[in-house]
């Protein structure tokens, strides 16, 4: 064994060499330049929370209407327009773009990896999701703001029944907000499927990992039917297009058709990633590796695959044969029975381990129990004459926000309490987390739960108001306080992010024990996150002293130090097998650029400028020529330099 | 064989790495509050229990617990049966939490493999039986659903418009306010006039839609007299809240008074003010919009006003149809429900009296 003189200066020999090649510019430059897979994760992150800031505020001042009956804090045209965007936001400007920030900043770490397999594709996706959602929320201020729903119904939201332009921001964001998605989806895969550190076979995986993989393959099928209904709706809308249009042949059950296609899918494609969180925390906190491991895996998997055959129980109301209602009934049930899997391996974890309560376990736990209040009404729901009783009222509420707020939001708050410390450099506070916590928890429930009650009640969703006499009123203030109680709590963890981010307590390399990868990097991590790319001999590196192990003795190896240039290792896709190591490219202004283009068009197609459509689409396409140049011509010359 | 030997990498790693480094102490030091958060942990179970007592004790003409029909009554039982599956299912889950809590003081190391028949039995075996029973039990309740139990009693047609409710019966139409006879069922065929809406009347039966292009139905049957709210249930623009309607179901022989009533066209008043209400009807631009059989006014956009003055709410559910209101209503039903399709009615103030007048003798 060699001494700890020794081993610093073996390391610092590796970061010498490596941090040349890897350093990105600083400053303004910077900014726009960055190809840094943990600079656009961060940012992915913060982008996504101010988008949840704003759909949060959105939905108190909908609470704050409902306060009491016919209330005029809001004209229903404002209310209307408050809902769509406050759903809308939620699903595709935050829920998605923040666990995609986690995966963008984790994925990589959890593999073994020094970045994302399309660095720059990375970027890119990230400005189109920045601008598409400034767009969609911007619309609010100027009183344009979409507001048809989150799910857009035709006909209604056709421009004989909603003109002006909310309607088309609505599809153009959805669009653009497409591309951004779809091209993630695939960066992921790639990444996963591909850069995998050497013995990191596909039952080594860590589960988020796997995870964010069936993420993406369902992104990559179910965003398709999203952007045909997003399109032909806008055509319908611009174009006079009848599609949609009753009035001229058109079908208004075929959006729906397409539009949940996309929507159920949508769902888990929210959730899995979430659940990837949990399993990625339960372990550390109970000590001991997961429960049923491949199980977990085919349950993800299972998921992604059932959940496209679904969609109809979104319509058990429209009217359609029996027989096919039965057919959705039985599929919708059968799709919950992963997900039990999925709880009862965490159950067990924390049963057969040692529970240790630190706060990312505190929001797991807190997570399982409202989890599964939103699960079992969601079986409730593939019952059909219990849908048809409960649909689009307030239980349907109450339900998915069981689902959405406790499946992704309390596992995301988990997240950044988990992994601050690598994501920044500092630790969150222990005491401001509990506090935070259980104001959340009691907070949550007290809006949520009377939801359930007043769908019972008869009080159907998106009503701006609603009568005195019909036994709603001192639910819905119960309610209001509840949200008031929620507001505060939430805060509270965004004054602990920013008291630590200014004076917190420096955080180690592993703060919990962790098990993955991404434990293994200082914190915050290296531009090359591994200065030696480990070797992995079990499902839990950084419990595995033979994976530890490889990550000192490897230092001389050339092929696990990589100093020739900015590298990653391509490795074998299913057994991790090393094969050759991959070039990464140079940070660059490209993705910004083509971004800006793609930008461009939208607002030109959004108020019909063709001129300024065109310079638009002008500017992507040169954009993407110049990215596109054949790069061995441009690197061939540096490369022959530094090797005489 | 991996499994073991992660174990004994675990149990090591535990004892010779700080994992739980600096700014977290390690499992002993930690606070000692954990008989207490166990305790918390049942604080969701008693608002659920809260929430069960209180939610049993309410009652709301549009309340689906309290039902006055078959259908709704079968579909009340249907949730309390899956409330009480769901209770015990959540119930379990959060046992198990609790375990673990409690359980885990004073624990040594011990990280053991295994779990994953646990987990088949109790994530995959058990819930499928449920999920079995839950099935079965659905598909028998669609097919008790889907025909009334006797031949319906009349057919009525039900059409929906921004944001109002078109009733069509054999021999005439009104709006907002269907009339059924107890313990007869009635066939409703819902089409709209726009776009799409949903006939909900909670306490009778459940939801359907009101698609254009599309013929769709669903059977009433009240077997207790009363009235019962309704609302449309489908997102259909600004003033989706302000499109409530009502379900009377009346004795049979209040019924037929009642259809006896309804078609015959408006009688012509004998007071000299409400004569002159119908003038004003016929000449200003409220006939073009509204119908009253019986005079000139045959406009076919707005609701039938033949027998506006048996009816009870004023603008689909949202005000009580009495004489102040209605004034409010005509001068200007914007401030009453904003973005409705009428407009506001500048009336001389004696032209509005008398108008009110008229309207309220339409019974």
């Amino acid at each position: 064994m060699t001494t700890v003189e020794e081993q610093q200066a073996a390391d610092a020999a590796v970061a010498e060499r490596l941090e040349p090649v890897w350093e990105e510019s600083g400053g303004l430059r910077g900014w726009f330049t960055t190809v840094d897979h943990k600079k656009i994760g961060r940012r992915y992150l913060v982008t996504a929370a101010l988008f949840f800031v704003a759909a949060g505020l959105e939905a108190m001042v909908m609470r704050s209407q409902l306060a009491g009956a016919r209330l005029d804090v809001v004209s229903p045209e404002l209310y209307n327009q408050l809902f769509t965007l406050h759903g809308t936001t939620m699903i595709f400007f935050f829920s998605t773009p923040m666990l995609f920030g986690f995966g963008n900043y984790l994925l990589p770490l959890m593999i073994g990896s020094r970045d994302m397999a399309f660095p720059r594709l990375n970027a890119f996706t990230y400005y189109v999701f920045a601008s598409s959602g400034l767009l969609l929320t911007g619309s609010l201020l100027f009183g344009a703001a979409p507001s048809g729903g989150w799910f857009a119904y035709v006909p209604l939201t056709e421009e004989q029944y909603l003109p002006g332009i909310g309607m088309d921001v609505y599809c153009l964001s959805l669009l653009l907000l497409g591309v951004s998605t779809t091209a993630g989806a695939i960066n992921f895969i790639v990444t996963a499927l591909t850069m995998r550190a050497p013995g990191m076979s596909l039952n080594r995986v860590p589960l988020f990992v796997w995870s964010l993989v069936v993420t993406a393959f369902m992104v990559v099928f179910a965003l398709a039917p999203l952007n045909v209904d997003n399109l032909l709706l806008f055509l319908d809308r611009r174009f006079g297009f009848h599609v949609f249009d009753p009035d001229d042949g058109g079908d208004p059950v075929l959006w729906q058709h397409l539009f949940w296609l996309f929507g159920h899918p949508d769902v888990y494609i929210i959730v899995l990633p979430a659940l990837g969180i949990v399993s990625s925390i339960v372990p550390t906190f109970s000590r001991r590796p997961i429960v049923a491991y491949p199980l977990l895996v085919l349950s993800a998997v299972a998921t992604g695959i059932i959940s496209f055959g679904v969609w109809v129980h979104h319509m058990f109301v429209t009217g359609l044969p029996q027989l096919s209602l039965s057919f959705f009934s039985a599929a919708s049930l059968i799709v919950t029975i992963p997900s039990g899997i999925q709880i009862f391996a965490w159950l067990f974890t924390i049963m057969l381990g040692r529970l240790v309560v630190r706060t990312p376990m505190l929001w797991i736990l807190g997570f399982l129990v409202v989890f599964v209040a939103g699960g079992v009404t969601g079986v409730m729901f593939a019952v059909v004459p219990f849908d048809q009783q409960t649909h689009d009222s307030y239980f349907v509420v109450a339900h998915f926000h069981y689902v959405l707020f406790g499946g992704a939001v309390f596992p995301i708050i988990a997240g950044i309490y988990y992994w601050f410390g690598k994501f920044t450099g500092r630790m969150l506070s222990e005491r401001l987390g509990r506090w935070s916590f259980w104001l959340v928890f009691a907070g949550f429930n007290v809006t949520f739960f009377p939801m359930h009650v007043l769908g019972l009640l008869g009080m159907p969703r998106r009503v701006y108001t609603y009568e005195p006499d019909l036994g709603w009123e001192g639910w819905n203030l119960l309610e209001t306080v509840g949200a008031y109680v929620l507001l505060v709590g939430l805060a509270l963890t965004l004054f602990n992010v920013v008291r630590a981010l200014r004076r917190g307590p420096a955080a180690p390399d592993n703060p919990w024990g962790g098990d993955s990868l991404e434990w293994a990097t200082s914190s915050p991590p290296k531009e090359y996150n591994f200065p030696v790319v480990p070797t992995v001999h079990s499902l839990h590196p950084m419990w595995d002293e033979r994976t530890l192990a490889t990550m000192v003795e490897d230092r001389q190896d050339p092929g696990r130090t990589l100093t020739d240039g900015k590298q990653a290792m391509r490795t074998s896709d299913l057994d991790g097998v090393p094969e050759h190591p991959l070039d990464l490219p140079e940070e660059s202004v490209l993705p910004v650029v083509v971004a800006t283009g793609l930008f461009v068009l939208t607002v030109g197609a959004l108020f019909g400028l063709a001129v300024v459509a065109w310079a638009g689409v002008a500017v992507s396409v040169a954009g993407l020529v110049v990215w596109h140049w054949p790069r061995a011509a441009r690197q061939e010359g540096p490369r022959q330099e530094q090797q005489a | 064989m991996q499994k073991i030997y992660l174990c004994q990498q675990l149990a090591r790693v535990k004892l010779s790495r700080a994992g739980w480094a600096s700014s977290v102490p390690d499992v002993p030091a930690a606070p000692s509050t954990r008989p207490a958060r166990a305790l918390r942990g049942g604080r969701p179970g008693a608002l659920l229990l809260l929430g069960v007592a209180v939610l049993t004790s309410c009652s709301s003409p549009q309340s689906a617990l309290d039902p006055a029909g078959p259908s709704a009554r079968r579909l009340e039982a249907l949730w309390w049966g899956l409330f009480a599956v769901s209770a015990v299912v959540w119930l379990v889950v959060l046992l198990c939490i609790v375990y673990a809590l409690v359980r885990r003081r004073g624990q040594e190391v011990k990280p053991r493999g295994g779990g994953t028949r646990a987990v088949v039995v109790a994530g995959l075996i058990i819930p499928t039986l449920v999920l079995v029973g839950t099935f079965v039990a659905t598909l028998s309740v669609m097919r008790a659903e889907a025909e009334p139990p006797d031949e319906p009693a009349l057919t009525i047609e039900v059409i929906g418009h921004l944001w109002w409710w078109e009733v069509r019966y054999p021999d005439f139409v009104t709006a907002n306010e269907i009339h059924i006879p107890v313990d007869r069922s009635v066939r409703v065929e819902l089409r709209t006039a726009d776009v799409i809406h949903s006939f909900w009347v909670p306490p009778l039966t459940s939801k359907t839609d009101l698609i254009p292009n599309m013929d769709n139905e669903l059977w009433l049957l009240a077997d207790e007299v009363g009235v019962y709210r309704g609302q449309c249930a489908e997102f259909c623009g600004a003033q989706h809240a302000g499109m409530a309607f009502l379900v009377i179901a009346q004795p049979a022989d209040e019924f037929d008074e009642w259809m006896a009533d309804q078609a015959r066209p408006a009688e012509t008043p004998t007071d000299p003010l409400a004569l002159r209400g119908r003038e004003v009807i016929e000449s200003q631009s409220c006939a073009a919009c509204h119908t009253v059989r019986g005079t000139e006014a045959d406009g076919d956009i707005g609701p039938d006003l033949t027998h506006f003055g048996s009816r009870r709410t004023l603008g689909a559910g949202v005000a009580p149809n009495d004489p102040g209101w209605l004034g409010g209503w005509i001068s200007n039903s914007q401030t009453i429900k904003p973005g409705n399709l009428m407009p506001p009615q500048p009336l001389a103030p004696e032209d509005l009296n008398a108008l009110i007048a008229y309207l309220e003798t339409l019974e």
